[in-house]
């Protein structure tokens, strides 16, 4: 029975992801339905979490190589860094910061519990980073990684719409507050509209994380 | 064996960020830490992309399945997601519209409305 955390997830993931190919709906993300679907089969088979993670957990240890790959990405971005290095590092602080703000403070009036606070303060980076940063600062990972899914579904559903309906114009603003808002899945829409904001977007995804994983730490200590 | 020279260098470099978080105690990430020491080699033609390309392609293109195992782990949290629904819903659509808007809007007056 070991080997049943992976063949269900890869399964699972395979026919979604099949799926996705066809008809390309926000609301058909392949890891988010993947994520009901097997907690749903698990729930109604008794199957224990722990049974599930014994060979499923290989999966996710690959995280770790995986964040450490995005340095590729990263570098080949460096022009698009040079020449607009202004809007991007001040708008990466401005919107990095104001994503956890914002987040913690809106939980915590709407009586959000501390674990609670601790698991939505890194939301908006992407999911790789944040399972991390959620550990170290004592949140829920499992309750982060599916919020972050969360906040990138509403980026890739309706982040042009928004932006649009604010006559936001700017590609590289434009780019900018969806990489730094919507991480992967906000990139993966906004690449298909203009590929200036699509560049600037995946950038603001990466230097967010790294902005976000080196002051919630600090941050959190102060808002407590 | 052309891949296992990326390997090395993609696995070097997460262990030595895991070891400098957990070392100097940093609440930084130690995949993180990795990523950044990574791009400066790159910069500093330490390590030449050609040789690790591939396969942290590899990794990146493969890296949604990596986020089941521990999104499935929300069932152990049902009752908690329940309880507190109202805030985490509130906040995660509350925050998602204004970061993308005022930070969009902030950037719009950074480059002086150009474009």
């Amino acid at each position: 029975m070991n080997s049943i955390g992976l063949f269900l997830t890869i399964a699972v993931f395979y026919l979604f992801s099949k799926l996705y190919e066809k008809k390309r709906a926000f609301y058909l993300n392949p890891v988010m339905l993947s994520i009901i679907t097997i907690a749903s089969i698990l729930h109604l088979t008794g199957i224990k979490y722990e049974t599930y993670m014994k060979s499923a957990k290989i999966l996710s240890f690959f995280l770790g190589p995986a964040v450490v790959s995005l340095a590729i990405p990263l570098y080949k971005q460096r022009e698009t860094i040079k020449g607009y290095s202004r809007q991007i590092f001040v708008g990466i602080a401005f919107g990095g910061t104001l994503a956890i703000l914002s987040a913690f403070y809106v939980a915590k009036l709407l009586g959000g519990s501390e674990e609670v606070l601790l698991s939505i303060a890194p939301k908006s980076i992407t999911t790789a980073i944040a399972i991390g940063v959620s550990e170290k600062i004592g949140g829920i990972p499992s309750l982060t990684a599916v919020l972050v899914i969360l906040t990138g579904i509403f980026g890739n559903a309706i982040g042009i719409e928004m932006l649009n309906a604010f006559k936001i114009k700017d590609r590289v603003a434009r780019g900018l507050a969806m990489g730094v808002t919507s991480h992967g899945l906000g990139t993966a829409r906004i690449i298909l509209n203009d590929e200036l904001s699509g560049a600037v977007s995946g950038l603001a995804m990466a230097l967010n994380g790294v902005f976000t994983s080196l002051i919630l730490p600090y941050l959190i200590e102060l808002l407590q | 064996m052309p891949m296992y020279k990326g390997l090395v260098i993609i696995f070097g470099f997460l262990f030595i960020g895991e070891t400098l978080s957990e070392i100097f105690n940093l609440p930084i990430p130690g995949n993180v830490i990795g990523m950044v020491l990574l791009t400066f080699a790159f910069l500093f033609n330490i390590i030449k992309v050609e040789d690790v390309e591939r396969e942290a392609e590899f990794f990146i293109k493969n890296m949604s399945v990596m986020f089941i195992p521990p999104g499935v782990g929300i069932i152990s949290y049902w009752g908690l997601i329940k309880s507190q629904a109202v805030p985490i819903f509130g906040a995660l659509i509350m925050s998602f519209a204004l970061t993308l808007i005022l930070t969009a809007k902030f950037v719009e007056l950074l480059s002086g409305g150009k474009e």
